[in-house]
């Protein structure tokens, strides 16, 4: 049920930011205690990748920043 | 002839949906195809690809709610009906529908499907254990309690059979009566007795009644198990839900099991499962009803329900209320209020939505709407036409 989540460095918030032209807070939210944000101890700012299944693209690749 | 390895490089480079990637993989290893032909099979893909993809402007919410809205009205307004072969009684069609859209604390009819691990999915006997683990079990579940007023004392006469599947012991269920209500039992082979401390006929009632809700085994929660065989694997339909709970007993696979409880997913699995829940309990309502309804519809649907990083409804509480716009509100519920409030708090609306250009009689802001054209004059000025 649990898709993969995965904290971003840095570097790939940038290009991800800079490849949509968006600024941060435009990004879906993401709680810092969710229970999976508490699991990979992300903090508040952070941005999360997740690699969800999809039934229509096969994988698809989303982003949430972590708000408190 | 290119070879294998360029082609599945190439391909994998593409932007295209990892879906259409391995299709397309498959397909072209099969035929034996030159580098022309092999970049013209590329090109018209993406061509057809990015055909395919929604404009930008297309107003895609509305295009949600009327795909929703019109299977909607096909649907049985009855609230119960027992789903499938499991005989548990679970809310479908439009009141199921509306309850999930409305993101309700506590669905009428909560309910788990429990998945086991693999060594436990194959075997009857395990699989089974389980199963009395998770459902609960009260003293009445498995004997007679019987009220004896000349003695002033309560027996209970054990079911043999009823324990042995649960794998349980009288001297057990004498300790956990004991522990409950404070007072000795006296157990004489599968006969329990008891007493209440002060004899009067009150005592002995309230004393059986007590006894009677003694709980045994299992989780709280669940007040029943039904074990259905799937895909040669054991799984569990519950009455009741307790994810957290569940999830901790031995042999539970807690990657795949769920309940239809939005929010219980949410808080024990995170914002991600909740939202994969939401679309797998909307397509599955509207599949058992036998409607067809576009994924997309409802990922949308799902996607801004999730949004926010907790489960939010559709309606004045959540989106629509929400909204920027004072007239896109007042259009949707509680009109007087909503105009009343923002004038109070001198809200200013931009005008940017569709709702609130429709009822101000302005073109809309979508499709053929959204472009402003530019034409520079003769004279040299610039017109904004």
């Amino acid at each position: 049920m649990v898709p993969c989540h995965e904290i971003l460095d840095e570097e790939e918030v940038k290009s991800l930011l800079e490849r949509y032209g968006i600024e941060k807070e435009q990004l879906p939210k993401i709680k810092v205690k969710d229970p999976v944000i508490k699991e990979i101890k992300a903090q508040v700012g952070d941005v999360i990748k997740i690699t969800r299944k999809s039934a229509t693209a096969g994988e698809a690749n989303i982003y949430r920043l972590v708000i408190g | 002839m290119i070879d294998k390895q360029a082609m599945e490089s190439r391909i994998e480079s593409l932007p295209l949906p990892k879906k259409i990637r391995s299709a397309m993989l498959a397909e072209l290893l099969e035929m034996e195809l030159t580098e022309e032909e092999f970049e013209d099979v590329i090109r018209l893909t993406l061509k057809r690809y990015n055909e395919s993809r929604i404009p930008p402007y297309e107003a895609a919410g509305v295009v949600t709610a009327q795909s929703i809205g019109e299977p909607g009205t096909q649907m049985t307004m009855r609230t119960f009906h027992y789903a499938g072969v499991a005989e548990i009684n679970v809310t479908l069609g439009l009141p199921r529908i509306i309850e999930l859209l409305d993101a309700r604390k506590n669905p009428s009819t909560p309910s788990m499907t429990i998945y086991l691990k693999e060594e436990y999915a194959n075997d009857r006997e395990r699989s089974s254990d389980v199963a009395w683990n998770i459902e609960s079990t009260y003293l009445h579940h498995v004997g007679d309690i019987t009220t004896n007023i000349s003695d002033m004392e309560i027996t209970v006469n054990l079911d043999e059979k009823a324990l042995e599947m649960r794998k349980m012991r009288p001297e057990e269920v004498a300790m956990a009566i004991e522990e409950e209500i404070g007072l000795p039992v006296e157990l004489l082979d599968h006969r329990l007795r008891t007493a209440p401390e002060e004899v009067s006929y009150r005592g002995l009632l309230q004393l059986a009644k007590k006894i009677r809700n003694v709980k045994l085994k299992g989780v709280d929660e669940i007040k029943r198990v039904v074990i259905r065989r799937e895909n040669d694997e054991y799984i569990f339909y519950t009455e009741g839900s307790a994810l957290s709970k569940v999830l901790q007993i031995e042999g539970v696979d807690p990657t795949r099991t769920r309940t239809n409880n939005i929010l219980e997913m949410a808080e024990v699995l995170g914002i991600e499962a909740a939202r994969q829940s939401i679309i797998d309990e909307i397509m599955g309502t509207l599949r058992e009803q036998g409607l067809d309804v576009d994924i997309r519809h409802i990922m949308l649907v799902a996607d801004i329900m999730t949004c926010d990083g907790e489960v939010k409804q559709i309606g004045r509480h959540g989106i629509s209320g929400e909204k920027a716009s004072v007239l896109a509100r007042a259009a949707f519920e509680i009109t007087v209020n909503n105009l009343l409030e923002s004038s109070v708090r001198g809200e200013v609306d931009e005008l940017d939505g569709v709702t609130e250009n429709v009822i101000v009689g302005q073109p809309v802001k979508l499709g053929t709407g959204s472009v402003k054209l530019i034409a520079k004059s003769e004279m040299g000025g610039m017109n904004h036409g």
